[in-house]
């Protein structure tokens, strides 16, 4: 394999994998809530600029940020949820919609207020580390934000599977007449179902620090990658999330080699549009769509 | 020429077979009732009719020409209009809003649909409540105003399905004066219904469905007789549920 | 009826006063006009054929781009190249149109897609040496040309929103009142009734976002005039989008006011917002974010919805 397409190659999964946790509070945001959460982004973006900030006041590592950053997000996003989103559960569904946009524009413009729109680095001592595969250059940091994705989405689906608040959700997500029925405090799991992303996507952002920039609308992106992302791995199915962040984060990777500018990114959009049109279930099934 | 024409009409879904072999065929003028027990595939073969699924065998013509495969309001422009067994009002438009949205297939402009609307409602008795939002109608109501607004499409054929379905006797009484009524300006009519009574002094004619097969045909009287009806309809009181 | 009174008020204040009022105000008033214009555009599509289309963008920007194009490449009027622009616009939305709604895609997945087309069409400019890349087009406003749809002041500007903001009105108002409108509603409210009683579903659809996108584009020309400069993320990127259905859903999405009500009270907000916090960038789009949260929770139909609940509870 020639060296440009190696490269492309590493570096495609290693940003995938982060797209995978994103993507993954995303999709369990969707199984339970049934919502297309707009905001997600914009909780991105802040979980970024509170370990920057961590950084700069405390010289808080942004790795080791998690354990502040994590449940803090988590409680914020259970304070969102209830506050927010809870109130308007039976409205109709483009109103939803609207509630998330609204919520989005709400955070991005108070950071942009708060802290201008310069773009901010978070420089760590060992930003520059990295070593050698073959002909492709693998930075420590991006190796450590898709390792640490891949082990916290892991740990995501453990949780879902083994313990009795994850069964909780999963049950939800699934079968909603029937959690009720069997006792499940289900706006209790609405709640923790919206914290628990909006924790993953925070760690995300935690994560690519060391090597991306923060900026009140860097959290735009990432939304519309989650979003694709989630499509195609199937609304509300999690492990699809993270193959489908894989499998997005090749494709941005490829057409980067590929094509001349940012012309990368119509590759994504044109899977995207492939994937509603054709397989709005997603590669990997998921819950109804459209 | 019948006016309706179904030719070895088929319908399966995957594995299951809701319509089979089903040969039928409705002159201008009649009243065909069709009954059989539940499940037997007569709504089915209402969707296949107007056009909501596409028939797996068979043919469907209407007027002489093949409407398979053609979209549901393409059907109805054509003269065949439907009501469903779960009443489907456009909620949030009042009464006679909603008969206009079914006039527009036969006048241009507001003006002309909303008198045409407001016509085929003091036809069906809703003439005093033209006004009120449908979400607001009773249920009885609602079947009218369901009826008005296929009848407002100007139809030569009208399929009603059960609109006899949870209502009292006397509201069956009025709905099978205003089937007699809407059929006495020239409207051929089929119809889906579980309440006998009524579906046995209006028919001309009878036909038995039973999974999704025509099992017998002929005059009210005849069809109540058959054994093979009898069975079917036992049969499913007995096992089925 | 007072109603009525009040809006010829209204209509030729409009009209009249603009020439008397200060440079800043009527600056106002034509940003006021335009977005309530953007607001009226979308809400065809948005408010009465209930698609909420998140990539507006798309039309805006092919409008500003198409008629800025053939200006500098080609001379043509910009009045002309309007109406250039308002037909690609179109024939992109029927194409966008067709794909989504022959597809099924409704809801938060046809608001999505539209995001995507959007996107896609200002990724294309920003690597399209030919229509400027990032660094867009300047259109030559220095000297006075009303057939090259450049003008001195700010005054004929404003008349030109005014009509364009008056033809929007009646389109909407005909189209309410008229067979495509209760063929929208009916298949908003319920599309398979709405076809079993004759109503092209896909055909209504595709109206209804063959208007809204020809109108939109209408108004990216306009942008493109007034403020003389364009660029990708300017005409195509969410902003613009977004700005444009706000008025609408604060308004009331589906009403004919609707767009106009909710325009002249968003836009003072803004600028309001805008001019008191001096220098901090994005105060007034986050207010828009707190009042849509609000309007959702609260007045979900909208201000005039709001009002028609008022009326029916003073009966």
């Amino acid at each position: 394999m020639s060296g440009l397409l190696l490269q492309a190659v590493v570096s495609g999964l290693l940003l995938g994998g982060v797209y995978g946790l994103v993507a993954s509070g995303l999709t369990l945001i969707f199984g339970v809530l049934r919502i297309i959460n707009f905001a997600h982004g914009a909780v991105m973006m802040l979980g970024m600029y509170a370990s920057y900030w961590l950084w700069v006041w405390l010289g808080v590592d942004p790795y080791l940020s998690v354990l502040l950053t994590a449940p803090a997000f988590f409680v914020l996003g259970m304070g969102i949820q209830r506050l927010v989103i809870e109130p308007n559960r039976q409205a109709a569904e483009h109103n939803q919609l609207l509630l998330t946009l609204g919520l989005a524009l709400f955070l991005e413009n108070l950071a942009l207020v708060l802290w201008q729109g310069d773009f901010r680095t978070l420089r760590v001592p060992y930003a520059n580390a990295s070593f050698v595969i073959g002909d492709a250059l693998v930075e420590v940091s991006r190796l450590v934000a898709a390792g640490g994705a891949v082990l916290i989405a892991l740990a995501l689906f453990v949780f879902l599977r083994r313990t009795d608040v994850g069964k909780a959700i999963r049950a939800l997500a699934e079968e909603r007449e029937g959690a009720m029925l069997v006792g499940i405090d289900v706006a209790r799991i609405r709640s923790v179902a919206f914290g628990i992303g909006s924790a993953c996507v925070a760690v995300a952002g935690a994560l690519i620090t060391p090597f991306f920039y923060i900026a009140p609308d860097v959290g735009e992106s990432f939304n519309l990658m989650a979003f694709v992302v989630v499509v195609l791995g199937g609304m509300g199915n999690f492990i699809g999330a993270l193959l489908g962040g894989l499998i997005v984060g090749l494709a941005e990777s490829l057409g980067a080699a590929l094509l001349p500018g940012s012309l990368k990114q119509l590759v994504v959009f044109v899977i995207f549009v492939l994937v509603l049109l054709f397989r709005p279930e997603g590669l990997f099934g998921g819950a109804r769509g459209r | 020429m019948s006016l309706l024409e179904l030719r070895g009409l088929g319908k399966r879904f995957g594995g299951l077979t809701a319509v089979t072999g089903l040969d039928l065929a409705i002159e201008p003028g009649e009243i065909v009732g069709l009954i059989g027990p539940n499940g037997a595939g007569k709504t089915t073969v209402f969707h296949l009719v107007a056009g909501y699924h596409r028939p797996t065998s068979g043919t469907i013509r209407f007027k002489d020409a093949s409407i398979v495969g053609l979209k549901p309001h393409a059907i109805c422009r054509r003269g065949l209009a439907r009501t469903f067994q779960l009443v489907q009002p456009f909620a949030g438009l009042t009464a006679v809003e909603n008969v206009m949205v079914g006039a527009f297939n036969r006048e241009r402009d507001t003006a002309a649909a909303r008198r045409h609307a407001e016509e085929i409602l003091d036809l069906v008795g809703l003439g005093g409540k033209r006004s009120v939002p449908a979400r607001e109608l009773t249920l009885s109501d609602r079947k009218r105003l369901e009826m008005a607004r296929g009848l407002a499409t100007g139809p030569d054929l009208l399929l009603l399905d059960e609109v006899m379905s949870g209502l009292n006797p006397t509201e069956i009484e009025a709905m099978v004066g205003l089937i007699r009524a809407i059929h006495g300006r020239g409207i051929t009519l089929l119809i889906i219904e579980h309440v006998m009574r009524a579906v046995m002094t209006l028919s001309h004619r009878l036909v038995v469905l039973h999974h999704g097969e025509n099992i017998a045909e002929g005059p009210p009287a005849a069809v109540a007789r058959d054994r093979r009806v009898i069975e079917a309809y036992l049969g499913e009181e007995d096992g089925a549920a | 009826m007072a109603g009525r009174a009040l809006g010829a008020l209204a209509a030729a204040a409009l009209v009249a006063a603009p020439p008397l009022l200060p440079k800043y105000s009527l600056e106002i008033l034509i940003s006021i006009l335009f977005f309530a214009y953007l607001g009226l555009a979308w809400n065809i599509l948005g408010g009465y054929a209930g698609q909420f289309s998140f990539g507006h963008a798309a039309f805006f920007g092919i409008g500003a781009y198409t008629s800025t194009l053939l200006l500098l490449r080609a001379g043509v009027s910009p009045w002309l190249g309007m109406l250039a622009g308002g037909a690609l616009a179109a024939a992109f939305g029927l194409f966008e149109g067709y794909l989504s709604f022959r597809y099924g895609l409704r809801g938060p997945y046809f608001s999505l897609v539209t995001l995507a087309f959007a996107e896609m069409l200002r990724v294309v400019s920003v690597n399209a040496k030919a229509v400027g890349a990032s660094l867009g087009l300047v259109v030559p406003t220095g000297t006075p040309a009303p057939l090259l749809f450049v003008f001195g002041g700010k005054l004929p500007y404003y008349y030109v929103i005014l009509a364009m903001t008056g033809l929007a009105l009646l389109i909407t108002g005909a189209v309410a009142r008229g067979r495509l409108g209760y063929a929208l509603i009916a298949v908003r409210e319920n599309e398979d009734a709405a076809e079993a009683a004759g109503v092209n579903a896909l055909g209504s659809k595709l109206a209804a976002m063959a208007l809204s996108s020809f109108l939109t584009a209408l108004g990216g020309t306009f942008y493109a005039q007034y403020f003389a400069y364009i660029d990708p993320t300017i005409t195509f990127g969410p902003a613009i989008s977004i700005q444009g259905l706000l008025p609408a859903i604060v308004g009331g999405a589906g009403t004919v006011l609707g767009p106009l009500l909710g325009s002249f009270v968003l836009t003072p907000i803004s600028e309001l917002t805008r001019a008191m916090l001096r220098g901090r960038a994005g105060a007034d789009i986050m207010l828009y974010g707190l009042i849509l949260v609000l309007v959702i929770s609260f007045l979900p139909q909208g201000l005039m919805g709001w009002r028609r609940a008022v009326r029916r509870s003073a009966r």
